[in-house]
């Protein structure tokens, strides 16, 4: 079994404006051991787009990364109000998030279907009161 | 190739950061929804938006954009600049509206 390298971060859910630092830090963590930079990139997107979900949607979450010599895995964790209709929500273009965050130029129903775009394999689970907890894998 | 060291030598656009200037600049890119440029903005652009906020040098430092430029006035608040500063983002402010910007560019390329 390879080594596994992991790196676990707290989201704050008050400051959209922090939102980022998790994934700007898990980027220069991957650059500094040498990681292909087109997987960083793809990394950093899906991360991201994971981290603004959480502070919108969430009230904040928890991240952990895990690092093989092979695979990189994403797991976005929260509490929240969970995903009514999954389908919908990967749906290109369907928002529910609130218009502050749309005037900050977010919340156009991209995120997940970015994550999808950006990852190897994702998955969603969901429960409505419960929480999310999304999964993603970046191969090497 | 052009460098973002070019589009500073050009006095092109008001220079508000500079960062890491010898990165190559790719292709011009414009886009205002952050989202779309999260999906969307090449590495190495130079993304030209009237996106002024801290969110967009979030998204301009994990796609790996070359630069930003903001145009039709758009600005950052001072401590927007100084995260541009840590995280060595290059940024220029034109009054200029996005199309004559990225033109501006574009012709540098």
């Amino acid at each position: 079994m390879s080594e596994c390298l992991t790196f676990e971060y707290q989201v704050p859910g008050d400051d959209f404006t922090r939102a980022g630092e998790a994934s700007s830090s898990v980027k220069n963590k991957l650059k500094m051991m040498g990681v292909d930079s087109g997987a960083i990139r793809r990394v950093a997107i899906a991360m991201y787009e994971g981290e603004i979900n959480m502070v919108i949607h969430a009230g904040g979450g928890a991240i952990k990364v895990m690092v093989t010599d092979d695979n990189i895995r994403i797991i976005l964790a929260d509490t929240g109000p969970g995903i009514p209709d999954v389908e919908k929500a990967m749906q290109l273009g369907y928002s529910t998030a609130p218009e502050e965050v749309r005037s900050l130029g977010f919340g156009a129903g991209m995120g997940l279907p970015n994550m999808k775009k950006y990852s190897d394999n994702m998955q969603i689970d969901t429960e409505v009161g419960v929480g999310t907890t999304v999964t993603m894998d970046i191969h090497l | 190739m052009t460098a973002v060291r070019d589009l500073i030598e050009k006095n092109c656009f008001e220079l508000k950061n500079r960062g890491r200037a010898d990165k190559a600049v790719t292709k011009v890119f414009c886009c205002d929804l952050l989202s779309v440029a999260m999906g969307k903005a090449p590495e190495g652009c130079a993304w030209v938006t009237v996106m002024g906020n801290r969110n967009t040098l979030a998204v301009a430092s994990l796609t790996d954009v070359s630069c930003v430029i903001l145009a039709e006035g758009a600005a950052l608040t001072p401590e927007d600049l100084a995260c541009a500063e840590k995280e060595e983002i290059t940024v220029f402010y034109t009054e200029l509206p996005v199309f004559e910007a990225a033109l501006a560019v574009h012709s540098l390329l």
